[in-house]
Protein backbone atom coordinates (compact mmCIF):
# COMPACT_ATOMS: atom_id res chain seq x y z
CA UNK A 1 0.00 0.00 0.00
CA UNK A 2 1.44 3.31 -1.01
CA UNK A 3 1.75 6.33 1.18
CA UNK A 4 -1.06 8.47 -0.19
CA UNK A 5 -3.55 5.65 0.12
CA UNK A 6 -2.46 5.05 3.72
CA UNK A 7 -2.97 8.71 4.47
CA UNK A 8 -6.41 8.61 2.91
CA UNK A 9 -7.42 5.60 4.97
CA UNK A 10 -6.17 6.94 8.26
CA UNK A 11 -7.52 10.45 7.69
CA UNK A 12 -11.17 9.87 8.72
CA UNK A 13 -10.23 8.40 12.10
CA UNK A 14 -7.67 11.10 12.80
CA UNK A 15 -10.01 13.87 11.69
CA UNK A 16 -13.04 12.62 13.58
CA UNK A 17 -11.17 11.98 16.83
CA UNK A 18 -9.09 15.12 16.41
CA UNK A 19 -12.03 17.36 15.63
CA UNK A 20 -14.51 15.95 18.11
CA UNK A 21 -12.19 14.97 20.92
CA UNK A 22 -8.82 16.75 20.83
CA UNK A 23 -10.11 20.16 19.83
CA UNK A 24 -12.92 20.00 22.41
CA UNK A 25 -10.24 19.40 25.04
CA UNK A 26 -8.50 22.58 24.02
CA UNK A 27 -11.79 24.47 24.00
CA UNK A 28 -12.42 23.18 27.52
CA UNK A 29 -8.95 24.40 28.44
CA UNK A 30 -9.81 27.84 27.03
CA UNK A 31 -13.12 27.85 28.87
CA UNK A 32 -11.33 27.25 32.14
CA UNK A 33 -9.81 30.74 31.81
CA UNK A 34 -13.13 32.49 31.22
CA UNK A 35 -15.77 33.88 33.55
CA UNK A 36 -18.72 31.76 34.61
CA UNK A 37 -22.11 32.70 33.29
CA UNK A 38 -24.56 32.09 36.15
CA UNK A 39 -27.10 30.88 33.58
CA UNK A 40 -24.73 28.23 32.22
CA UNK A 41 -21.94 28.67 29.70
CA UNK A 42 -19.19 31.28 29.92
CA UNK A 43 -18.69 35.03 29.60
CA UNK A 44 -15.70 36.50 27.76
CA UNK A 45 -13.63 38.27 30.45
CA UNK A 46 -10.53 36.11 30.96
CA UNK A 47 -9.67 35.21 34.54
CA UNK A 48 -7.84 32.66 36.67
CA UNK A 49 -10.84 32.41 38.99
CA UNK A 50 -11.51 28.81 38.11
CA UNK A 51 -8.04 27.75 39.25
CA UNK A 52 -8.10 30.03 42.28
CA UNK A 53 -11.25 28.20 43.29
CA UNK A 54 -9.27 25.01 43.85
CA UNK A 55 -7.89 26.55 47.02
CA UNK A 56 -9.86 29.67 47.84
CA UNK A 57 -13.43 30.71 48.16
CA UNK A 58 -14.67 34.20 47.35
CA UNK A 59 -16.33 35.72 50.40
CA UNK A 60 -19.26 38.12 50.32
CA UNK A 61 -16.92 41.10 50.44
CA UNK A 62 -14.96 39.65 47.50
CA UNK A 63 -11.98 38.69 49.63
CA UNK A 64 -10.37 35.28 49.17
CA UNK A 65 -10.67 32.80 51.99
CA UNK A 66 -8.63 29.63 52.06
CA UNK A 67 -10.96 26.67 51.65
CA UNK A 68 -9.52 23.21 51.23
CA UNK A 69 -12.82 21.44 50.49
CA UNK A 70 -12.13 20.94 46.77
CA UNK A 71 -8.61 19.74 47.46
CA UNK A 72 -10.12 17.23 49.87
CA UNK A 73 -12.47 16.01 47.13
CA UNK A 74 -9.55 15.59 44.75
CA UNK A 75 -7.45 13.78 47.36
CA UNK A 76 -10.39 11.52 48.23
CA UNK A 77 -10.86 10.69 44.55
CA UNK A 78 -7.18 9.85 44.15
CA UNK A 79 -7.27 7.77 47.31
CA UNK A 80 -10.32 5.82 46.17
CA UNK A 81 -8.85 5.31 42.69
CA UNK A 82 -5.56 4.04 44.18
CA UNK A 83 -7.44 1.74 46.55
CA UNK A 84 -9.54 0.44 43.66
CA UNK A 85 -6.43 -0.25 41.63
CA UNK A 86 -4.74 -2.04 44.53
CA UNK A 87 -7.76 -4.22 45.29
CA UNK A 88 -8.23 -5.05 41.60
CA UNK A 89 -4.57 -6.09 41.42
CA UNK A 90 -4.83 -8.32 44.48
CA UNK A 91 -8.00 -9.96 43.15
CA UNK A 92 -7.07 -9.96 39.47
CA UNK A 93 -3.53 -11.34 39.56
CA UNK A 94 -4.43 -14.78 41.01
CA UNK A 95 -7.37 -15.07 38.62
CA UNK A 96 -5.18 -14.24 35.62
CA UNK A 97 -2.62 -16.80 36.78
CA UNK A 98 -5.31 -19.43 37.25
CA UNK A 99 -6.58 -18.85 33.71
CA UNK A 100 -3.07 -19.09 32.27
CA UNK A 101 -2.63 -22.49 33.93
CA UNK A 102 -5.70 -23.97 32.22
CA UNK A 103 -6.05 -25.85 28.96
CA UNK A 104 -6.64 -23.91 25.74
CA UNK A 105 -10.41 -24.48 25.67
CA UNK A 106 -10.89 -23.66 29.34
CA UNK A 107 -8.79 -20.53 28.98
CA UNK A 108 -11.03 -19.26 26.25
CA UNK A 109 -14.14 -20.01 28.25
CA UNK A 110 -12.82 -18.37 31.42
CA UNK A 111 -11.73 -15.26 29.53
CA UNK A 112 -15.20 -15.03 28.09
CA UNK A 113 -16.71 -15.33 31.58
CA UNK A 114 -14.44 -12.61 32.96
CA UNK A 115 -14.93 -10.19 30.04
CA UNK A 116 -18.67 -10.58 29.63
CA UNK A 117 -19.73 -8.30 32.52
CA UNK A 118 -17.58 -5.51 31.09
CA UNK A 119 -19.97 -5.25 28.16
CA UNK A 120 -23.01 -4.83 30.37
CA UNK A 121 -24.08 -1.29 31.01
CA UNK A 122 -22.17 0.19 33.96
CA UNK A 123 -25.36 1.94 35.01
CA UNK A 124 -27.09 -1.39 35.47
CA UNK A 125 -24.09 -3.11 37.04
CA UNK A 126 -23.88 -0.31 39.60
CA UNK A 127 -27.62 -0.37 40.24
CA UNK A 128 -27.43 -4.08 41.13
CA UNK A 129 -25.43 -3.15 44.20
CA UNK A 130 -28.18 -0.83 45.39
CA UNK A 131 -30.51 -3.84 45.37
CA UNK A 132 -28.00 -5.74 47.48
CA UNK A 133 -26.73 -3.08 49.86
CA UNK A 134 -29.71 -0.87 50.70
CA UNK A 135 -31.47 -1.09 54.05
CA UNK A 136 -34.14 -3.47 52.73
CA UNK A 137 -31.64 -5.08 50.36
CA UNK A 138 -30.52 -8.65 49.90
CA UNK A 139 -27.56 -8.43 52.27
CA UNK A 140 -29.46 -6.88 55.15
CA UNK A 141 -32.42 -9.22 54.67
CA UNK A 142 -30.12 -12.20 54.70
CA UNK A 143 -28.35 -11.08 57.86
CA UNK A 144 -31.68 -10.42 59.54
CA UNK A 145 -33.01 -13.85 58.62
CA UNK A 146 -29.91 -15.41 60.06
CA UNK A 147 -30.59 -13.47 63.23
CA UNK A 148 -27.22 -11.77 63.12
CA UNK A 149 -28.61 -8.25 63.19
CA UNK A 150 -31.80 -6.61 64.40
CA UNK A 151 -31.40 -3.27 62.68
CA UNK A 152 -30.28 -2.96 59.07
CA UNK A 153 -26.61 -2.10 58.69
CA UNK A 154 -25.87 1.10 56.78
CA UNK A 155 -24.10 -0.67 53.92
CA UNK A 156 -24.94 1.86 51.23
CA UNK A 157 -23.81 5.47 50.79
CA UNK A 158 -20.29 5.33 52.18
CA UNK A 159 -16.73 5.04 50.89
CA UNK A 160 -16.93 1.26 51.20
CA UNK A 161 -19.88 0.97 48.86
CA UNK A 162 -18.25 3.34 46.35
CA UNK A 163 -15.07 1.25 46.48
CA UNK A 164 -17.05 -1.95 46.02
CA UNK A 165 -18.82 -0.50 42.99
CA UNK A 166 -15.54 0.67 41.46
CA UNK A 167 -13.80 -2.68 41.97
CA UNK A 168 -16.82 -4.46 40.57
CA UNK A 169 -16.86 -2.25 37.48
CA UNK A 170 -13.17 -2.28 36.65
CA UNK A 171 -11.89 -5.71 37.78
CA UNK A 172 -11.94 -7.18 34.21
CA UNK A 173 -9.62 -4.34 33.12
CA UNK A 174 -6.97 -5.75 35.44
CA UNK A 175 -7.35 -9.45 34.68
CA UNK A 176 -7.08 -9.15 30.88
CA UNK A 177 -3.75 -7.32 30.50
CA UNK A 178 -2.09 -9.47 33.17
CA UNK A 179 -3.40 -12.56 31.43
CA UNK A 180 -2.11 -11.49 28.05
CA UNK A 181 1.44 -10.96 29.36
CA UNK A 182 1.46 -14.15 31.42
CA UNK A 183 0.09 -16.15 28.50
CA UNK A 184 3.38 -15.72 26.68
CA UNK A 185 5.32 -17.10 29.61
CA UNK A 186 7.71 -19.92 28.76
CA UNK A 187 6.74 -22.88 30.98
CA UNK A 188 10.35 -24.03 30.93
CA UNK A 189 11.27 -21.01 33.06
CA UNK A 190 8.94 -22.17 35.81
CA UNK A 191 10.03 -25.79 35.51
CA UNK A 192 13.64 -24.72 35.68
CA UNK A 193 12.92 -22.78 38.85
CA UNK A 194 11.27 -25.83 40.46
CA UNK A 195 14.16 -28.00 39.38
CA UNK A 196 16.41 -25.63 41.22
CA UNK A 197 14.34 -26.21 44.38
CA UNK A 198 12.47 -22.93 44.35
CA UNK A 199 9.35 -22.98 46.50
CA UNK A 200 5.98 -22.04 45.10
CA UNK A 201 6.30 -18.61 46.71
CA UNK A 202 9.80 -18.10 45.33
CA UNK A 203 8.69 -19.07 41.84
CA UNK A 204 5.90 -16.57 42.06
CA UNK A 205 8.12 -13.80 43.40
CA UNK A 206 11.15 -14.38 41.20
CA UNK A 207 9.64 -15.72 37.96
CA UNK A 208 5.93 -15.10 37.58
CA UNK A 209 5.65 -11.63 39.08
CA UNK A 210 8.49 -10.06 37.06
CA UNK A 211 6.86 -11.41 33.90
CA UNK A 212 3.41 -10.24 34.99
CA UNK A 213 4.57 -6.75 35.88
CA UNK A 214 4.09 -5.06 32.49
CA UNK A 215 0.56 -6.45 32.35
CA UNK A 216 -0.14 -5.35 35.90
CA UNK A 217 1.09 -1.89 34.99
CA UNK A 218 -1.16 -1.76 31.95
CA UNK A 219 -4.05 -3.00 34.05
CA UNK A 220 -3.34 -0.41 36.73
CA UNK A 221 -3.58 2.38 34.14
CA UNK A 222 -6.79 0.97 32.76
CA UNK A 223 -8.32 0.76 36.25
CA UNK A 224 -6.92 3.96 37.73
CA UNK A 225 -7.89 6.40 34.98
CA UNK A 226 -11.59 5.56 34.76
CA UNK A 227 -11.95 5.19 38.54
CA UNK A 228 -10.48 8.64 39.02
CA UNK A 229 -13.14 10.20 36.83
CA UNK A 230 -15.94 7.81 37.73
CA UNK A 231 -19.39 9.26 38.10
CA UNK A 232 -21.86 6.43 38.55
CA UNK A 233 -20.40 4.61 41.56
CA UNK A 234 -20.09 7.75 43.71
CA UNK A 235 -23.42 9.06 42.45
CA UNK A 236 -25.55 5.95 42.93
CA UNK A 237 -23.65 4.09 45.66
CA UNK A 238 -22.26 7.13 47.45
CA UNK A 239 -25.66 8.79 47.38
CA UNK A 240 -24.19 11.82 45.62
CA UNK A 241 -23.48 13.34 49.02
CA UNK A 242 -19.83 12.42 49.10
CA UNK A 243 -18.40 14.06 46.03
CA UNK A 244 -15.59 12.75 43.89
CA UNK A 245 -13.96 14.59 41.00
CA UNK A 246 -16.26 12.95 38.47
CA UNK A 247 -19.46 14.03 40.18
CA UNK A 248 -17.93 17.42 41.04
CA UNK A 249 -17.19 18.06 37.36
CA UNK A 250 -20.62 16.90 36.31
CA UNK A 251 -22.21 19.22 38.89
CA UNK A 252 -20.44 22.27 37.48
CA UNK A 253 -22.20 21.73 34.18
CA UNK A 254 -25.60 21.01 35.68
CA UNK A 255 -26.76 22.31 39.05
CA UNK A 256 -23.81 24.56 39.97
CA UNK A 257 -23.55 26.18 36.53
CA UNK A 258 -19.88 26.99 36.88
CA UNK A 259 -18.53 25.87 33.52
CA UNK A 260 -15.04 27.38 33.92
CA UNK A 261 -14.45 25.56 37.20
CA UNK A 262 -15.72 22.33 35.68
CA UNK A 263 -13.45 22.88 32.70
CA UNK A 264 -10.49 23.59 35.00
CA UNK A 265 -11.13 20.41 36.96
CA UNK A 266 -11.38 18.31 33.82
CA UNK A 267 -8.24 19.91 32.42
CA UNK A 268 -6.33 18.84 35.51
CA UNK A 269 -7.68 15.28 35.30
CA UNK A 270 -6.99 15.09 31.55
CA UNK A 271 -3.40 16.24 31.95
CA UNK A 272 -2.86 13.66 34.70
CA UNK A 273 -4.33 10.86 32.61
CA UNK A 274 -2.51 11.85 29.41
CA UNK A 275 0.81 11.96 31.25
CA UNK A 276 0.25 8.41 32.44
CA UNK A 277 -0.81 7.39 28.91
CA UNK A 278 2.24 8.92 27.21
CA UNK A 279 4.54 7.30 29.72
CA UNK A 280 2.85 3.94 29.16
CA UNK A 281 2.94 4.14 25.36
CA UNK A 282 6.61 4.96 25.46
CA UNK A 283 7.28 1.99 27.69
CA UNK A 284 5.41 -0.48 25.47
CA UNK A 285 7.07 1.05 22.42
CA UNK A 286 10.48 0.48 23.97
CA UNK A 287 9.56 -3.07 24.88
CA UNK A 288 8.39 -3.73 21.32
CA UNK A 289 11.64 -2.32 19.97
CA UNK A 290 13.63 -4.53 22.28
CA UNK A 291 11.56 -7.53 21.21
CA UNK A 292 12.15 -6.72 17.56
CA UNK A 293 15.88 -6.38 18.10
CA UNK A 294 16.01 -9.72 19.88
CA UNK A 295 14.10 -11.42 17.08
CA UNK A 296 16.25 -9.82 14.42
CA UNK B 1 14.12 -47.08 46.11
CA UNK B 2 10.51 -47.23 45.05
CA UNK B 3 9.39 -43.89 46.42
CA UNK B 4 7.90 -41.85 43.67
CA UNK B 5 9.67 -38.60 43.03
CA UNK B 6 7.57 -35.65 44.04
CA UNK B 7 6.47 -33.93 40.87
CA UNK B 8 5.59 -30.32 41.29
CA UNK B 9 2.70 -29.44 39.05
CA UNK B 10 3.05 -25.69 38.85
CA UNK B 11 -0.26 -25.48 37.04
CA UNK B 12 -2.07 -26.42 40.23
CA UNK B 13 -1.93 -23.91 43.05
CA UNK B 14 -3.94 -24.98 46.09
CA UNK B 15 -6.86 -22.66 46.78
CA UNK B 16 -6.70 -20.95 43.44
CA UNK B 17 -9.69 -22.70 41.83
CA UNK B 18 -11.98 -21.72 44.70
CA UNK B 19 -10.61 -18.18 44.70
CA UNK B 20 -11.38 -17.84 41.00
CA UNK B 21 -14.83 -19.32 41.56
CA UNK B 22 -15.45 -16.70 44.24
CA UNK B 23 -14.42 -13.90 41.88
CA UNK B 24 -16.70 -15.23 39.17
CA UNK B 25 -19.53 -15.39 41.71
CA UNK B 26 -18.73 -11.82 42.73
CA UNK B 27 -19.04 -10.74 39.09
CA UNK B 28 -22.30 -12.55 38.38
CA UNK B 29 -24.27 -12.75 41.63
CA UNK B 30 -25.37 -9.09 41.56
CA UNK B 31 -26.66 -9.49 38.01
CA UNK B 32 -28.54 -12.59 39.07
CA UNK B 33 -30.14 -10.69 41.95
CA UNK B 34 -31.36 -8.05 39.51
CA UNK B 35 -32.82 -10.57 37.10
CA UNK B 36 -34.60 -12.45 39.91
CA UNK B 37 -36.07 -9.25 41.31
CA UNK B 38 -37.36 -8.19 37.93
CA UNK B 39 -39.63 -11.23 37.87
CA UNK B 40 -40.95 -10.56 41.36
CA UNK B 41 -44.73 -10.10 41.49
CA UNK B 42 -44.71 -7.80 44.51
CA UNK B 43 -44.52 -4.03 44.11
CA UNK B 44 -42.58 -4.07 47.36
CA UNK B 45 -39.20 -4.88 45.91
CA UNK B 46 -37.98 -6.34 49.19
CA UNK B 47 -39.86 -9.63 49.43
CA UNK B 48 -40.47 -12.38 46.93
CA UNK B 49 -44.16 -12.99 46.28
CA UNK B 50 -44.19 -15.10 43.17
CA UNK B 51 -43.16 -15.10 39.55
CA UNK B 52 -44.62 -12.43 37.31
CA UNK B 53 -44.01 -10.78 33.97
CA UNK B 54 -46.19 -7.78 34.76
CA UNK B 55 -43.31 -5.31 35.11
CA UNK B 56 -42.04 -6.18 31.65
CA UNK B 57 -45.55 -5.61 30.28
CA UNK B 58 -45.68 -2.29 32.08
CA UNK B 59 -42.31 -1.24 30.65
CA UNK B 60 -43.40 -2.22 27.15
CA UNK B 61 -46.49 -0.04 27.46
CA UNK B 62 -44.57 2.99 28.73
CA UNK B 63 -44.48 5.51 25.88
CA UNK B 64 -41.50 7.45 27.30
CA UNK B 65 -39.42 4.31 27.53
CA UNK B 66 -40.36 3.32 23.98
CA UNK B 67 -39.41 6.79 22.72
CA UNK B 68 -36.08 6.68 24.53
CA UNK B 69 -35.42 3.18 23.24
CA UNK B 70 -36.09 4.34 19.68
CA UNK B 71 -33.64 7.22 20.13
CA UNK B 72 -31.02 4.82 21.47
CA UNK B 73 -31.55 2.51 18.52
CA UNK B 74 -31.27 5.27 15.90
CA UNK B 75 -28.10 6.61 17.51
CA UNK B 76 -26.56 3.16 17.90
CA UNK B 77 -27.22 2.13 14.30
CA UNK B 78 -25.90 5.40 12.84
CA UNK B 79 -22.84 5.46 15.12
CA UNK B 80 -22.11 1.79 14.39
CA UNK B 81 -22.12 2.30 10.62
CA UNK B 82 -19.98 5.43 10.78
CA UNK B 83 -17.49 4.14 13.35
CA UNK B 84 -17.07 0.71 11.73
CA UNK B 85 -16.33 2.26 8.33
CA UNK B 86 -13.82 4.67 9.86
CA UNK B 87 -12.30 1.92 12.00
CA UNK B 88 -11.88 -0.50 9.08
CA UNK B 89 -10.02 2.13 7.07
CA UNK B 90 -7.85 3.05 10.03
CA UNK B 91 -7.02 -0.56 10.85
CA UNK B 92 -6.01 -1.21 7.23
CA UNK B 93 -3.77 1.85 7.22
CA UNK B 94 -2.17 0.93 10.53
CA UNK B 95 -1.50 -2.70 9.67
CA UNK B 96 -0.93 -2.61 5.91
CA UNK B 97 -0.03 0.98 5.17
CA UNK B 98 3.25 2.77 4.73
CA UNK B 99 3.73 5.04 7.67
CA UNK B 100 7.28 6.21 8.10
CA UNK B 101 6.31 8.04 11.27
CA UNK B 102 3.33 8.70 13.48
CA UNK B 103 2.06 5.14 13.79
CA UNK B 104 2.38 5.25 17.57
CA UNK B 105 0.84 8.70 17.69
CA UNK B 106 -2.18 7.67 15.62
CA UNK B 107 -2.61 4.48 17.65
CA UNK B 108 -2.54 6.52 20.84
CA UNK B 109 -5.01 8.98 19.41
CA UNK B 110 -7.45 6.25 18.44
CA UNK B 111 -7.14 4.73 21.90
CA UNK B 112 -7.83 8.08 23.56
CA UNK B 113 -11.59 7.62 23.97
CA UNK B 114 -10.79 4.40 25.86
CA UNK B 115 -8.32 5.92 28.27
CA UNK B 116 -9.65 9.39 28.97
CA UNK B 117 -12.25 9.14 31.73
CA UNK B 118 -15.77 9.22 30.37
CA UNK B 119 -16.75 12.31 32.31
CA UNK B 120 -14.00 14.27 30.55
CA UNK B 121 -15.15 13.12 27.11
CA UNK B 122 -18.69 14.00 28.15
CA UNK B 123 -18.06 17.54 29.28
CA UNK B 124 -15.54 18.43 26.56
CA UNK B 125 -18.06 17.29 23.95
CA UNK B 126 -20.76 19.32 25.65
CA UNK B 127 -18.53 22.41 25.75
CA UNK B 128 -17.56 21.89 22.10
CA UNK B 129 -21.14 21.66 20.84
CA UNK B 130 -22.18 24.68 22.86
CA UNK B 131 -19.16 26.72 21.68
CA UNK B 132 -20.08 25.97 18.07
CA UNK B 133 -23.75 26.54 18.78
CA UNK B 134 -24.56 23.04 17.54
CA UNK B 135 -27.94 21.96 18.87
CA UNK B 136 -29.04 19.25 16.51
CA UNK B 137 -30.42 16.82 19.07
CA UNK B 138 -29.86 13.29 17.84
CA UNK B 139 -27.11 14.29 15.41
CA UNK B 140 -25.00 15.65 18.28
CA UNK B 141 -25.37 12.30 20.03
CA UNK B 142 -24.57 10.34 16.88
CA UNK B 143 -21.33 12.30 16.45
CA UNK B 144 -20.35 11.85 20.10
CA UNK B 145 -21.08 8.13 19.98
CA UNK B 146 -19.18 7.62 16.71
CA UNK B 147 -16.04 9.05 18.34
CA UNK B 148 -15.96 6.67 21.29
CA UNK B 149 -17.11 3.67 19.24
CA UNK B 150 -14.12 3.88 16.87
CA UNK B 151 -11.53 2.26 19.18
CA UNK B 152 -13.88 -0.61 20.04
CA UNK B 153 -14.39 -1.35 16.34
CA UNK B 154 -10.67 -1.00 15.54
CA UNK B 155 -9.62 -3.63 18.11
CA UNK B 156 -10.96 -6.84 16.49
CA UNK B 157 -10.31 -5.64 12.92
CA UNK B 158 -6.70 -4.79 13.63
CA UNK B 159 -6.18 -8.03 15.54
CA UNK B 160 -7.53 -9.98 12.57
CA UNK B 161 -5.28 -8.18 10.09
CA UNK B 162 -2.31 -8.94 12.28
CA UNK B 163 -3.40 -12.55 12.65
CA UNK B 164 -3.95 -13.39 9.01
CA UNK B 165 -0.66 -11.90 7.90
CA UNK B 166 0.03 -10.60 4.43
CA UNK B 167 0.87 -13.84 2.58
CA UNK B 168 -2.42 -14.18 0.72
CA UNK B 169 -2.32 -10.54 -0.31
CA UNK B 170 1.23 -10.99 -1.54
CA UNK B 171 0.15 -14.02 -3.54
CA UNK B 172 -2.58 -11.92 -5.11
CA UNK B 173 -0.09 -9.19 -5.89
CA UNK B 174 2.18 -11.75 -7.56
CA UNK B 175 -0.74 -12.68 -9.78
CA UNK B 176 -1.05 -9.08 -10.93
CA UNK B 177 -4.13 -8.11 -8.92
CA UNK B 178 -4.39 -4.36 -8.54
CA UNK B 179 -4.89 -2.81 -5.11
CA UNK B 180 -8.66 -2.60 -5.48
CA UNK B 181 -9.00 -6.22 -6.61
CA UNK B 182 -6.75 -7.23 -3.76
CA UNK B 183 -9.04 -5.51 -1.28
CA UNK B 184 -12.33 -6.69 -2.80
CA UNK B 185 -11.35 -10.30 -3.45
CA UNK B 186 -8.89 -11.11 -0.68
CA UNK B 187 -8.66 -8.70 2.24
CA UNK B 188 -12.31 -7.79 2.67
CA UNK B 189 -13.75 -11.34 2.59
CA UNK B 190 -11.13 -12.50 5.09
CA UNK B 191 -11.76 -9.47 7.23
CA UNK B 192 -15.54 -9.64 7.19
CA UNK B 193 -16.06 -11.63 10.44
CA UNK B 194 -13.81 -9.18 12.29
CA UNK B 195 -15.64 -6.21 10.82
CA UNK B 196 -18.88 -7.84 11.96
CA UNK B 197 -17.47 -8.34 15.46
CA UNK B 198 -16.23 -4.74 15.54
CA UNK B 199 -19.62 -3.45 14.43
CA UNK B 200 -21.42 -5.40 17.15
CA UNK B 201 -18.99 -4.15 19.79
CA UNK B 202 -19.57 -0.57 18.61
CA UNK B 203 -23.32 -1.14 18.68
CA UNK B 204 -23.29 -2.45 22.24
CA UNK B 205 -20.99 0.29 23.47
CA UNK B 206 -23.23 2.93 21.92
CA UNK B 207 -26.39 1.34 23.28
CA UNK B 208 -24.89 1.14 26.77
CA UNK B 209 -23.42 4.59 26.98
CA UNK B 210 -24.84 6.69 29.75
CA UNK B 211 -22.59 9.50 30.90
CA UNK B 212 -21.75 11.08 27.54
CA UNK B 213 -25.34 10.76 26.39
CA UNK B 214 -26.59 12.37 29.57
CA UNK B 215 -24.36 15.42 29.19
CA UNK B 216 -24.90 15.82 25.43
CA UNK B 217 -28.58 14.95 25.13
CA UNK B 218 -31.27 17.59 25.31
CA UNK B 219 -35.00 17.39 25.76
CA UNK B 220 -36.36 15.14 23.04
CA UNK B 221 -33.11 13.27 22.46
CA UNK B 222 -33.09 11.28 25.71
CA UNK B 223 -31.58 7.83 25.30
CA UNK B 224 -32.73 4.75 27.17
CA UNK B 225 -29.90 4.61 29.73
CA UNK B 226 -30.38 8.32 30.47
CA UNK B 227 -34.08 7.75 31.01
CA UNK B 228 -33.44 4.71 33.19
CA UNK B 229 -30.96 6.72 35.27
CA UNK B 230 -33.71 9.27 35.89
CA UNK B 231 -35.96 6.44 37.10
CA UNK B 232 -33.21 5.05 39.35
CA UNK B 233 -32.71 8.40 41.03
CA UNK B 234 -36.31 8.27 42.17
CA UNK B 235 -35.73 4.96 43.89
CA UNK B 236 -35.79 1.21 43.47
CA UNK B 237 -38.90 0.20 41.56
CA UNK B 238 -39.91 -3.02 39.81
CA UNK B 239 -40.05 -1.12 36.50
CA UNK B 240 -36.38 -0.18 36.84
CA UNK B 241 -35.54 -3.81 37.55
CA UNK B 242 -37.45 -4.95 34.47
CA UNK B 243 -35.97 -2.43 32.04
CA UNK B 244 -32.48 -3.05 33.46
CA UNK B 245 -32.91 -6.76 32.90
CA UNK B 246 -33.96 -6.12 29.30
CA UNK B 247 -30.87 -3.97 28.69
CA UNK B 248 -28.68 -6.59 30.35
CA UNK B 249 -30.01 -9.40 28.18
CA UNK B 250 -29.67 -7.34 24.99
CA UNK B 251 -26.00 -6.60 25.77
CA UNK B 252 -25.30 -10.23 26.62
CA UNK B 253 -26.86 -11.54 23.42
CA UNK B 254 -25.01 -9.12 21.17
CA UNK B 255 -21.64 -9.51 22.84
CA UNK B 256 -21.88 -13.27 22.82
CA UNK B 257 -22.62 -13.05 19.09
CA UNK B 258 -19.60 -10.80 18.54
CA UNK B 259 -17.29 -13.05 20.52
CA UNK B 260 -18.53 -16.13 18.67
CA UNK B 261 -17.85 -14.36 15.38
CA UNK B 262 -14.37 -13.59 16.60
CA UNK B 263 -13.88 -17.19 17.62
CA UNK B 264 -14.98 -18.47 14.21
CA UNK B 265 -12.32 -16.52 12.43
CA UNK B 266 -9.73 -17.67 14.90
CA UNK B 267 -10.52 -21.26 14.04
CA UNK B 268 -10.45 -20.71 10.29
CA UNK B 269 -7.17 -18.83 10.52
Amino acid sequence: MERNRTLLLIAPAVLVIGFFMLIPMFIALAYSFLTANPYGGVLPPPTFDAYVQFLFQRDFDDSLVYSPSYIFIILRSVYLAVATTAICLVLGLPVAWYIVCQSEARRRFLLFVITLPFWINTLIRTYCWILILRDEGVANNLLRHLGLIAQPLPLLYNDGSILLGLVYTFLPFMVLPIYSTLERIDPRLIEAAYDLYATRMAVFRRVVWPLAKPGALAGATLVFAPSLGSFLAPDLLGGGKKLLIGSLIQMQFTSSRNWPFGAALSTVVTVAVLLVLVWRTRQTYRRDQRGREQRA
Amino acid sequence: MSAKPVIFDWRRTPGLPSFTALIVAFLYAPLLVLVIYSFNASRMTTVWSGFSLQWFVQVAHNGDIRGAALNSLIIAVAATIASTAIATAAALALERGVMPFGRGLVTGMIAMPLVVPEIIVAITTLVFFSALGMHYGLLNLIIAHTVFCIPFAVLPIRARLLDMGGTLEEAGRDLYADEWQLFRRITLPLLMPAIGAGAIMAFVVSLDDFLISMMVSSAGSTTLPVYVYGMMRLGVTPEVNAISTILLVVSLVFVTAALLLGRRYQRTA
